[in-house]
């Protein structure tokens, strides 16, 4: 395969007077996944959509490979893509579907058959020649849908939200999979998705999407650990959001004060003074009342099996929190003092 | 861009060829024979070069000029938006020049003086390949300028189509327009306008007081509105039945209700004449018995009310079997739990959420009985309605286009406003929870006093078309109906007689064969192109999107409200005369046919392409396949069912066809209900009843091979809602 690099420069797409995307720049380099993150109605199945070329910008350049495809329709970019809804054309078989791209360029037949068993073969789907799409359960035809897309031996492949129609138990595994198969084949793949832990697993780079604009771009690490603002903190997991006061100690470190608490942190540039503070559910610690820590009452208890899930009233508001301590839950009512862990609390500058 | 340079140089060739070899003018015979090779070049037969260059017609040259110019267009290397534009201009130029020379020099050679000597013919298979050249290098040029996705096939399909609709639908329309204001020395006169529109034949209100007869305008709508109740209130009771109770002959009444959709719009005002008649079953039957009078009460207003009952009641039982099962039945649950009783539910729940559909099935048996002119001139005696009264004003003695254009104006104005509420009606239907979720619930069965109610209405009308098809049927096997009941092959005899001949070889004696195969043959030409283009133009619009869409779409569902009286007179206006000559040939036929039925095609297609996700489309695209590949290995076998529909339809409807076409038949050229017809009018029903008999199971056997060839299409889905949009199309008028 000859997986290609993508560019997009100052994408945008107007409907009417609604942008669904504003000024979009980014790069995908080769052989790698980039994830377009974000709710629904951001533009990210739209951005996806115009690499396809299935519609034209409204302004800007795509090129792919360093090639300006711009102009170019979709059929004949050297792109496939996996659609939500797979697409899988009804009234052909598995074997006709995954060989159609192949047989639309005028391959010889037995060729055509040929490289259509392979790539049924390379996502584990062999003797399944025959079936027509509706006999196939939603995660065989997801796999037939990527042979699809595969066979053609793009230099770019697309998902396009791919695992929303499977149970919670299959989309782990196929995400597995497509991983695996991006990886070995060292193929450049745009992956779109609303599900952060789901991107979270699959990419090397994520770019998260909010209102049309690329709210934040890193590798899923950065994103979860040093979000730029609440919104990027908030979609990227469960977060507590507070005010605090930042003091800054030296170069790197600062002191954050958080009602009664205090910690040390990276400042990473933020000024001094009051600033957001994103806190993950899991940073939060729960030890027995001693004055010393935050003061609190727990409202709710949620015992949902690998942990506890408590709503806790401080005076900073009712904070999310979740505590592996299975064996000693706390009922509604107890009081407890929190404490915070410097990992996953992140100041964040006030908007 | 290799492509599209292909695509100009082919188009450019057609146009050469319509310009340089073929004959410019419309010959007298077929241009298909081949007689013009014979005197190739020469007189009538010659192309546009030699008219102008031996015959002095030198308005042809610039046509010429300007597909030279076209030439150069390929050589350079243009500059590619630069290339568009002088492919606009070009076609743009080249297509309205065509088309003004034909219409400004007439076959009068004083049209423009000095100018023009010796005038010209109507337009000819030339003349039509360069107009096709020139529509279609100004669709490459479309494409170019980025309309239509820049793909030239999407842009020349549009083109092609709007092309053509204006040129059959809307000039013949606009042609009538123009009749109806021409006063006696061919000026355009309002005056004239009002003197044909405001007479007291048209509204006059003498039957009220009882002095003389109604104007010809209120019989029509008094007929319409009673139709229109009627068949709506007969329709939601077998609607109601079907649906919602355990009645024993579901499967009769669905069969019934597809054979006045096959059959000829007459049939049921035959058997009625059989069996109420002056000579009919029920008055022999009463004289015999109780010694009473004969009575005519069925030529008039009741007779005509009777059939078009029995006839458009299956139209709007089809609407609304649609509409009740659409009613969720989880609403109706729901009304339960709330304590409603089964018949208040009935009433505050299940009706309102019909209402929408009940006002269209009103509205579609209101432009239906309208249109109707086969019932209207078997049983109409003395009451007079305007589809047969525009047909009178040309045929009869009257003789007076001028008033039949100002009537069939009045008759389209009824259609169109009828048409105008049932686009506002259809818009507010949201509300009909049409989710494309399962609705798990039972639907409410029908309240006691509701389904005896439905009985009653339902079992009559089954018995009497049952009664009515039967006679209709032995009818055709006895001597003479009313007078002498011995059975007898007589009739299919004269009218479908074959005798062998002196020198072996068949001769076709009958006197029915001509009209029934130029009917057969006719219609099999015009049913594959009215489903390409109504399939083509339901892709275009379900698919595309650009601007002029929605415009298009309504062009195409109006030009259906359009009455076939109205397109009858129309097309003898419009095609009479040069430069579109056709009347009297079977060209003519076919193209009435085709623009007619071709919003049949457009509904079936868009019905199925809803069901289609889009999404289909776009894999094939990143597939790397091209439009035309898309549409003819994707979206074609996936729209099996509505091709196999709009050809059964289209061929059907033409077949049956009567209002438009008996403006257009000729000796030459008969059509098989216009034959009946006059049988009908000469009494001789023999003959008459035999023919339809024949013509029904003719288009049975048509509908089973038509789908037999098509084959099934071997996919999981459900059809439903294509049947559903056949079913708001009706039959043939």
């Amino acid at each position: 395969m000859k997986a290609s690099s993508i560019e997009l420069r100052n994408l945008s797409k107007r409907y009417g007077n609604v942008a669904a995307i504003h000024d979009i720049s980014f790069t995908v380099a080769a052989g790698t996944l980039l994830t377009l993150l974000g709710p629904s109605g951001c533009g990210k199945t739209t951005t996806l959509r115009l690499i396809a070329g299935l519609e034209p910008p409204s302004s800007g350049t795509v090129l792919i490979g360093g090639v300006d495809v711009t102009q170019t329709p979709a059929s004949e970019r050297d792109v496939s893509m996996v659609f939500q809804s797979y697409a899988l054309f009804p009234h052909m078989n598995v074997i006709e579907n995954v060989g159609y791209g192949l047989s639309v360029a005028q391959i010889p037949k037995a060729q055509v058959h040929d490289k259509a068993h392979a790539a049924l073969a390379a996502v584990g789907l062999t003797g399944f020649d025959a079936r027509l799409p509706s006999e196939l359960s939603g995660g065989q035809q997801q796999r037939v849908a990527v042979a699809r897309a595969l066979v053609l031996e793009p230099s770019v492949l697309l998902f396009d939200e791919p695992l929303s129609n499977l149970d919670a138990r299959l989309r782990r595994q196929m995400r597995e999979d497509i991983r695996d198969l991006q990886r070995r084949l060292s193929l450049t793949v745009v992956y779109v998705t609303h599900d952060q832990a789901e991107a979270m697993a699959v990419s090397d780079r994520i770019i998260v999407m909010n209102q049309a604009t690329i709210a934040q771009q890193g590798s899923p690490r950065e994103l979860y650990e040093h979000p730029h603002d609440i919104f990027v903190a908030a979609f990227m997991g469960d977060a507590n959001r507070v005010r605090g006061t930042l003091r800054r100690v030296d170069e790197r470190m600062g002191e954050l004060e958080i009602g009664p608490l205090s910690l040390e942190i990276e400042h990473r540039g933020l000024p001094q003074g009051t600033v957001d503070v994103a806190i993950r559910p899991e940073a939060v610690e729960i030890g027995a009342p001693n004055g010393k820590g935050l003061p609190g009452t727990v409202r709710k208890a949620t015992y949902v099996g690998g942990m506890m899930e408590y709503t806790i009233a401080t005076e900073l508001g009712e904070l999310f929190v979740v505590n592996l301590a299975v064996d000693r839950p706390l009922a509604p009512g107890s009081v407890v003092s929190l404490t915070l862990a410097a990992h996953g609390v992140v100041p964040i500058a006030t908007s | 861009m290799i492509r599209k340079y292909g695509a100009i140089a082919l188009w450019l060739c057609v146009g050469a060829a319509g310009f340089l070899i073929v004959p410019w003018y419309a010959l007298p015979g077929s241009v298909l024979s081949l007689d013009w090779l014979r005197d190739f070049a020469t007189g009538d037969s010659a192309p546009a070069i030699v008219q102008a260059w031996r015959y002095g017609r030198t308005w042809l040259l610039p046509i010429g000029a300007l597909l030279a110019a076209g030439c150069t267009l390929l050589a350079p290397r243009f500059d590619r938006s630069l290339l568009a534009h002088a492919l606009l201009a070009l076609g743009g130029i080249g297509f309205l020049y065509t088309l003004a020379q034909g219409f400004l020099i007439g076959s009068q050679a004083a049209s423009l003086q000095g100018l023009a000597t010796g005038g010209q013919q109507g337009m000819g298979l030339g003349a039509t390949l360069a107009l096709t050249s020139f529509a279609m290098l100004f669709a490459v040029g479309l494409a170019g300028r980025g309309y239509f996705g820049g793909d030239a096939f999407i842009a020349g399909s549009v083109v092609a189509i709007v092309a053509s609709t204006a040129i059959f639908t809307l000039f013949p329309v606009l042609r009538i327009m123009v009749s109806a204001f021409d006063d006696a020395n061919g000026l355009i006169s309002i005056a004239a306008f009002l003197d044909r529109l405001l007479q007291q034949k048209v509204w006059g209100l003498g039957c009220l007081t009882g002095a003389a007869r109604c104007g010809v305008a209120w019989n029509t709508l008094i007929l319409a509105l009673l139709t229109a109740g009627g068949t709506t209130t007969l329709g939601l009771a077998f609607a109601l039945l079907v649906t919602r109770t355990r009645f024993r002959f579901k499967k009769l009444l669905r069969a019934l209700a597809i054979l006045p959709i096959i059959t000829p719009p007459f049939v049921i005002g035959l058997g009625l004449i059989l069996l109420f008649g002056r000579s009919g079953l029920v008055n022999h039957g009463l004289e015999w018995a109780f010694g009473i009078e004969p009575s005519r009460w069925l030529y008039g207003l009741p007779g005509l009310l009777l059939a078009q009952w029995l006839s458009f009641t299956p139209i709007a039982f089809l609407v609304l079997i649609g509409v009740v099962e659409a009613v969720s039945p989880s609403m109706e649950e729901a009304a339960q739990t709330l304590r409603a009783s089964r018949w208040r539910t009935f009433i505050d729940v299940s009706l309102p959420l019909m209402r929408p559909g009940l006002a269209n099935a009103f509205l579609i048996g209101f432009i239906e009985s309208i249109s109707d002119f086969g019932n209207p001139i078997v049983l109409g005696g003395n009451f007079s309605v305007l589809a047969t009264e525009v047909f009178f004003s040309v045929v009869g003695a009257q003789l007076d286009q001028g008033r039949a254009a100002a009537l069939g104006i009045l008759l389209l104005a009824f259609a169109l406003a009828a048409f105008f509420a049932q686009r506002v009606v259809l818009g507010r239907r949201d509300y009909t929870a049409l989710s494309g979720k399962g609705d798990s619930g039972l639907p409410a069965p029908l309240p006691e006093p509701a389904r005896k109610l439905c009985y009653a209405l339902a079992m009559p009308w089954i018995v009497l078309t049952v009664t009515l098809y039967a006679m209709t049927f032995l009818g055709s096997f006895v001597e003479q109906w009313g007078r002498n009941y011995a059975p007898t092959l007589n009739h299919y005899a004269r009218a479908f007689g074959v005798e062998i001949g002196p020198q072996g070889g068949l001769i076709w004696v009958g006197s029915a064969w001509n009209s029934l195969w130029t009917t057969v043959k006719l219609s099999a030409l015009a049913a594959p192109l009215t489903a390409a283009l109504g399939l083509l133009t339901a892709y275009i619009l379900t698919r595309q999107r650009f601007r002029g869409r929605t415009a298009l779409e309504f062009g195409t569902m109006l030009s259906f409200a359009i009455p076939g009286t109205v397109i009858g007179v129309s097309y003898i206006l419009a095609f009479n005369v040069p430069p579109i000559e056709m009347t009297g040939t079977a060209l003519i036929l076919i193209a009435c046919n085709v623009f007619r039925n071709m919003p049949v095609g457009v509904r079936a297609g868009m019905a199925s392409m809803a069901q289609i996700d889009a999404s289909l489309d776009e894999a094939s695209a990143t597939l790397g396949a091209g439009r035309f590949t898309t549409l003819r290995r994707i979206v074609l076998p996936l729209l099996k069912p509505a091709v196999a529909a709009a050809l059964v339809y289209s061929f059907v409807r033409a077949a049956t066809t009567v209002s438009a076409i008996v403006f257009l038949v000729s000796a030459e050229y008969e059509w098989a209900t216009t034959y009946i017809i006059n049988r009908v009018t000469n009494g001789d029903y023999g003959v008459a009843i035999a023919y339809s008999t024949v013509l029904i199971v003719l288009m049975l056997v048509a509908i089973w091979l038509i789908h037999s060839a098509i084959g099934e299409r071997r996919l999981g889905r459900r059809d439903g809602v294509v049947r559903m949009g056949m079913a708001e199309l009706g039959p043939a008028a």
